[in-house]
C-alpha cells in the first residue's frame, strides 16, 4: 500500500495487517539483538573510557594531562564523524573480526564505535557532578583510588549513569535503523527496502510504530530504574 | 613535644599564574587528648591547615608530626594507613548518599578489609555512641542535619583514630543541634581520649569545648594559649573583633525589640 495512490487513513489501517507484521516480526528480533549486544558493548567500553577520562582529568584522582587531552581529542574526532561515515570506516575492522563487512554482527562494531564515545562523555559528566567533598571524605578515610571509583563514584552516580545509558541505548537503536541500509537487517532495513524503495508505506508505518514503541519502553525503564533508586535513597 | 606538632608550615596556591600564600609559617602544638580550637575569619587558611594535616593538600614546607609520625615523609601506602588514624568531620557532612547509615559508618572498616563480624559489632557500638542505633537502615537523604553529622562523627571514629579534625563541623547546624554535637564530641573526647582539632569561625564553639585555642589570620597564627586567657585579654585585632561580636551577642535580651546590634 502506497501513499501515492491510497489515502493516508487506508495506509494507516493497512499497516496493522497481519501480512505486514509477518514481514516486520523477524526484523524486530534482529533489531533487539543488535541493540542489546551493541548497548552492552557500549556500556562496558563507554563506562571504562568515561571513568578513565574522569580519573585522568587535571582535577581528577590521577591527573594525567597528556593522556586526558589525547583521549578527549580522539573522542571528539569519533563523535564528529557522521554515523553513516563511521559505518563505512568500520568495514575493514568488521572484516577482520567477522570475516565479512555486511550483516548484523559486523554492523554492531560500527554501532558500538559510534556510541561508545558518546556514552563515555555522558559518564564523565555524570561523575564530575559528584561533590568534591565526598571524594575528599573517602580520601581522608584512607581509600585508594580504586576504592573511591568502585565504592563511591559509581554507586553515588548510579541514577545519573542509568539515565545516560538510556540515552545511549536509544542512540544505539536509532543507529541500528541506519545500519539496516548497510545490510545489518532489522527494522531499519525493512523500512528502507519496503517503505522507500518499493513505496510500501504501510510497512514503513509499521516499522515506525515498532521504533516508537521500543524508544518509549527503553525510556520508561530507564526513568523508572533511576527514579526508584533516587526514591530509595530519600533524595526526592 | 606535643602530640600534634606543626612547625613552619607553608602552603601556597597558584591563582591564574599568581602565587597566593594561604599558610605562612604556621606553628602549632596540640597535647594528647585535648580539644584545641583554631578560629579565624573566612579565608584565613583554617580549612587548608586541616587539609594539610592529613595531606588532602600537600604543604610546600614545614613539618607535621602526629604521635611521633612525620606525616609529610610518609609514602603513599603508609599515608593511606596513617589517614585511618586521623578522623575528619566536615561542614557539609559528606556522607555517601548511596549507602545506608550502617554502610556509611562501616565504610572505613570495609576499605581496611576488617572481618565482617568485627565490622558489625563496631558499627553497632559506634551507632550507639552517637545515638543512631534506630537509624542504621536509613539513607542519609532522610536524616536531619544533626543526625547526618552524628553519622559523620561515627564514621570518623570507627577506626578509633588518635586525632579528629573537625572542619567547621557545626557551621551548617542550628544552635540547639550545634550544642548537642559539641556535647557529643566532648563526651567522646572524655571517654576515648581522642585529640580533637576544632576548626571553626564560631567563638561559642571554641569557648564551649576547647581548653586551648589559636587565632589564625591571613595564614599566620597571631595568638594562642589558654582559651580563657585569650578570651579575657586578646592581643590581636582579629581576636578583639571576635570577642567584641561574641560579647555583643551575649547581651541578647537588650535586642529582643528586633533593633539588632
Amino acid at each position: 500500500m502506497s501513499l501515492l495512490d491510497t489515502p493516508l487513513w487506508e495506509v494507516v489501517k493497512g499497516s496493522f495487517a497481519a501480512e505486514v507484521w509477518d514481514k516486520i516480526a523477524p526484523a524486530v528480533f534482529e533489531t533487539l539483538y543488535m541493540t542489546a549486544i551493541a548497548s552492552l558493548i557500549t556500556l562496558v567500553f563507554g563506562l571504562a573510557l568515561g571513568i578513565l577520562l574522569t580519573v585522568t582529568n587535571p582535577d581528577g584522582l590521577l591527573p594525567l594531562k597528556m593522556f586526558y587531552n589525547l583521549s578527549g581529542w580522539l573522542i571528539n574526532i569519533l563523535r564528529s564523524l557522521p554515523q553513516m561515515v563511521m559505518i563505512i570506516l568500520m568495514i575493514p575492522v568488521a572484516r577482520v573480526l567477522f570475516g565479512k563487512s555486511y550483516g548484523t554482527n559486523p554492523c554492531m562494531v560500527a554501532i558500538a564505535a559510534c556510541c561508545i564515545p558518546m556514552y563515555a562523555r555522558i559518564v564523565e559528566s555524570s561523575i564530575l557532578e559528584i561533590s568534591k567533598g565526598k571524594i575528599e571524605a573517602a580520601k581522608s578515610m584512607g581509600s585508594t583510588n580504586t576504592q573511591i571509583i568502585v565504592r563511591v563514584l559509581l554507586p553515588e552516580t548510579l541514577p545519573s549513569l542509568i539515565r545516560g545509558f538510556t540515552v545511549a541505548i536509544i542512540a544505539v537503536l536509532s543507529m541500528t535503523a541506519l545500519a539496516g541500509m548497510f545490510g545489518a537487517g532489522g527494522v531499519g532495513d525493512i523500512a528502507v527496502r519496503f517503505g522507500y524503495q518499493r513505496f510500501q508505506h504501510d510497512v514503513l508505518f509499521a516499522a515506525v510504530y515498532v521504533l516508537i514503541a521500543l524508544v518509549q519502553i527503553i525510556q520508561f525503564c530507564g526513568n523508572f530504574a533511576s527514579k526508584r533508586i533516587i526514591k530509595k535513597r530519600n533524595l526526592i | 613535644m606535643g602530640y600534634v606538632e606543626i612547625v613552619g608550615l607553608r602552603k601556597s596556591f597558584s591563582i591564574r599564574g599568581h602565587p597566593l600564600e594561604v599558610l605562612k609559617n604556621v606553628d602549632l602544638r596540640v597535647e594528647k587528648g585535648e580539644i584545641y580550637g583554631i578560629i579565624g575569619f573566612s579565608g584565613a587558611g583554617k580549612s587548608t591547615l586541616a587539609r594539610c594535616i592529613n595531606r588532602l593538600e600537600e604543604a610546600d614546607e614545614g613539618e607535621i608530626v602526629i604521635g611521633g609520625v612525620d606525616i609529610r615523609s610518609l609514602d603513599k601506602q603508609a599515608l593511606l594507613r596513617e589517614r585511618r588514624n586521623i578522623g575528619m568531620i566536615f561542614q557539609q557532612f559528606n556522607l555517601f548518599e548511596a549507602k545506608t547509615v550502617y554502610e556509611n559508618i562501616a565504610y572505613p572498616l570495609r576499605i581496611s578489609k576488617t572481618l565482617r563480624k568485627g565490622i558489625h559489632t563496631r558499627v553497632l557500638e559506634a551507632a550507639k555512641v552517637v545515638g543512631l542505633s534506630d537509624k542504621l537502615a536509613e539513607f542519609p537523604g532522610g536524616l536531619s542535619g544533626g543526625q547526618k553529622q552524628r553519622v559523620g562523627i561515627a564514621r570518623a571514629l570507627i577506626n578509633r583514630p588518635n586525632v579528629l579534625l573537625s572542619d567547621e563541623a557545626t557551621s551548617a547546624l542550628d544552635p540547639q543541634t550545634t550544642l548537642q554535637i559539641l556535647e557529643l564530641l566532648k563526651e567522646i573526647n572524655a571517654k576515648t581520649g581522642v585529640t580533637i582539632l576544632m576548626i571553626t569561625h564560631e567563638l561559642d564553639v571554641i569557648k564551649y569545648t576547647c581548653s586551648r585555642m589559636a587565632v589564625l589570620e591571613n595564614g599566620v597564627i597571631i595568638e594562642n594559649g589558654n582559651t580563657n586567657e585569650v578570651f579575657g585579654n586578646s592581643k590581636s585585632k582579629t581576636g578583639e573583633i571576635f570577642f567584641k561580636v561574641y560579647a555583643e551577642f551575649q547581651r541578647g535580651p537588650e535586642f529582643t525589640g528586633g533593633d539588632g546590634i
